[in-house]
């Protein structure tokens, strides 16, 4: 039960105004100057300077791989993370909670520590690693698949967790009906679960995917760092700020800063700004 | 949660297809997450549990960690308090610009954590913008614990905003109105009616910027440059030992790292769960 005061009412007195100030000055100096820092520094030898950073073969190459692998795991990702939170909802079978508790431990593993955990899983001086390279050819160490699949685990519960709320409130008497009406189950499915469930899967899968095109802990150390290889953006900002080539590094950045800010904000915007106001 | 359950009359679906289904998912989720959990712990005990208690007892790993820990409860309270304000301020007030103020939010969420080094390094970096201020004043940030603190205040942002607003939406307005109208003032009313709804949120935000924080390893790399001892957090710890090959000393900071993080969000799970029932 909400009780709506009258907005009258709410003159904005001296403590509220005091919380105002601080939240603004909080998010202006920690996220506002650093970004237009960053922006203004990326085109200050002009828009011709910024385009010829980002269109170098290995800039290119690097924000193409970063791209693909993103939207390699957000397709994997939105499939399993479907299937899992759906059979989590709607049936019970044996070792349910603890699978529940799994899905969060990637949330709460470092990206530097699934990193070192794929390597050793993976690496090529593993029993594992030897296997998959020697025998069928499937290098996954310092190479692309590596990379999707540090970002599936990175990943993995953001779909699930978007998906479960929303299945766990999808109104049953809606399949019922269905049934009555010998719709069968792949049509049920496909006509009534699915339609509720595309928007939190959509979204779901656009914030996993902002999230991985910024990836760097666990990408490091799985990928390491071979242009035209397996070197991502971030890795390659990393390079350039060491061999101190600001131009480079702040265009990188600037193009990963605007792919993130424009899938959060497309996100937001597909959820009806829903979570805040 | 009251979900209503409707049981379908024909539809008890125990066939092969959902058994697949379900073996499916425990077949992504054990090769996906739990492989690598358990190659990382083979990996530290592969010379036998007395080389990994040594890695264990080595005074860097201690030095690192006791840092990332200072570090990271520095950061929860920042967070803690500005956090809370701010999205009582996003819940509670309306002003001009409030969907980008929301979004905005979201933004160290997905910005790769090199570029928030990057940044910070543009900032109050050797040629940075605030330099002639800082080498007036001796004050130095970058490759320091002003600027590895900075970078981790700046990844943990979104946790305690977005932990806070749903709660503070949840908030019985009418027993604010009640308070007031009973003559509490507004601290008395904050205390007594409004924090204890905010208690387990708090909490439970709180644990999750701490898992955050003390896993933070891109931002701190570019921003810290990493000086052994001084300005070595685990996570860089983690990345030396790995760089000069001392793998038990890499995996074994890995393991207590994660377990550190996964036991801190478990403990806050649980208790969110014994408030709620």
């Amino acid at each position: 039960m909400k009780a709506v005061l009258p907005r009258s009412r709410r003159k904005e007195r001296s403590p509220e105004l005091g919380l105002r100030t601080a939240s603004f000055t909080f998010i202006l100096v920690m996220v506002l100057i650093p970004l237009a820092v960053i922006i203004q520094d990326g085109f200050k030898e002009g828009l011709a300077e910024f385009w010829r950073q980002v269109s170098l073969p290995v800039a290119a190459h690097a924000i193409y791989l970063t791209l693909w692998t993103s939207a390699l795991m957000t397709i994997i990702n939105a499939t399993m993370g479907l299937l899992t939170a759906f059979i989590m909802v709607r049936y019970s079978f044996p070792g349910k909670g603890i699978l529940n508790a799994i899905i969060d431990l990637p949330l709460a593993i470092p990206t530097l520590v699934t990193g070192v955990m794929l390597v050793i899983l993976y690496g090529p001086q593993q029993a594992l690693g030897q296997f998959l390279g020697q025998e069928l050819g499937f290098q996954v160490i310092f190479a692309p698949p590596g990379i999707v699949l540090a970002l599936l685990f990175i990943t993995f519960p953001f779909v699930v967790r978007t998906i479960q709320p929303v299945l766990l409130e999808l109104d049953r008497q809606q399949e019922h009906a269905a049934a009555t009406l010998g719709a069968g189950r792949l049509t049920i499915f496909r006509r009534i679960i699915f339609p509720a469930l595309a928007l939190p899967t959509f979204s779901g899968s656009l914030l996993s995917f902002a999230r991985a095109v910024g990836e760097f802990g666990a990408v490091v150390i799985v990928a390491g760092n071979i242009p035209f290889k397996s070197q991502t953006a971030a890795v390659y900002v990393l390079g350039a700020v060491e061999s101190e080539n600001r131009l480079a590094a702040s265009a990188i950045s600037i193009v990963l800063i605007a792919i993130s800010l424009a899938v959060i904000l497309f996100t937001n915007h597909l959820l009806g700004r829903r979570r805040g106001a | 949660m009251t979900t209503q359950r409707i049981v379908l009359p024909h539809k008890k679906f125990r066939g092969w297809g959902l058994r697949l289904l379900i073996l499916a998912v425990y077949l992504y989720v054990g090769v996906l997450v739990l492989a690598p959990i358990t190659a990382l712990v083979n990996g530290a005990l592969q010379n036998g549990l007395p080389s990994f208690l040594a890695a264990l007892n080595t005074p860097e790993f201690w030095q690192s960690f006791s840092l990332s820990l200072q570090i990271a409860l520095g950061v929860v309270v920042i967070q803690a308090i500005l956090g809370s304000i701010t999205a009582w301020v996003i819940v509670r007030h309306s002003f001009r610009g409030k969907a980008l103020f929301n979004a905005v939010i979201d933004v160290p969420f997905a910005i790769s954590p090199v570029v928030v080094g990057y940044m910070l390094l543009l900032v109050f970096g050797r040629n940075g913008m605030l330099n002639p201020v800082l080498s007036a004043l001796d004050f130095q940030v970058a490759f320091a614990l002003p600027g590895i603190f900075l970078a981790t205040l700046f990844v943990s942002l979104p946790f305690m905003v977005r932990e806070m607003i749903p709660v503070i939406q949840n908030l019985d307005r009418a027993q604010e109105l009640a308070a007031s109208t009973l003559g509490a003032s507004r601290w008395t009313t904050f205390w007594r009616v409004i924090f204890p709804g905010l208690r387990t949120a708090l909490l439970y935000g709180v644990a999750l910027t701490m898992a955050r924080a003390m896993g933070e390893f891109g931002a701190v790399l570019v921003i810290g440059g990493g000086v052994q001892g001084r300005t070595a957090t685990t996570t860089m710890y983690i990345f030396h030992a790995l760089e000069e090959r001392q793998y038990v000393e890499a995996y074994t900071a890995a393991i207590v790292l994660g377990l550190g993080s996964v036991l801190i969000v478990s403990l806050a799970d649980l208790l969110r769960h014994r408030t709620q029932h």
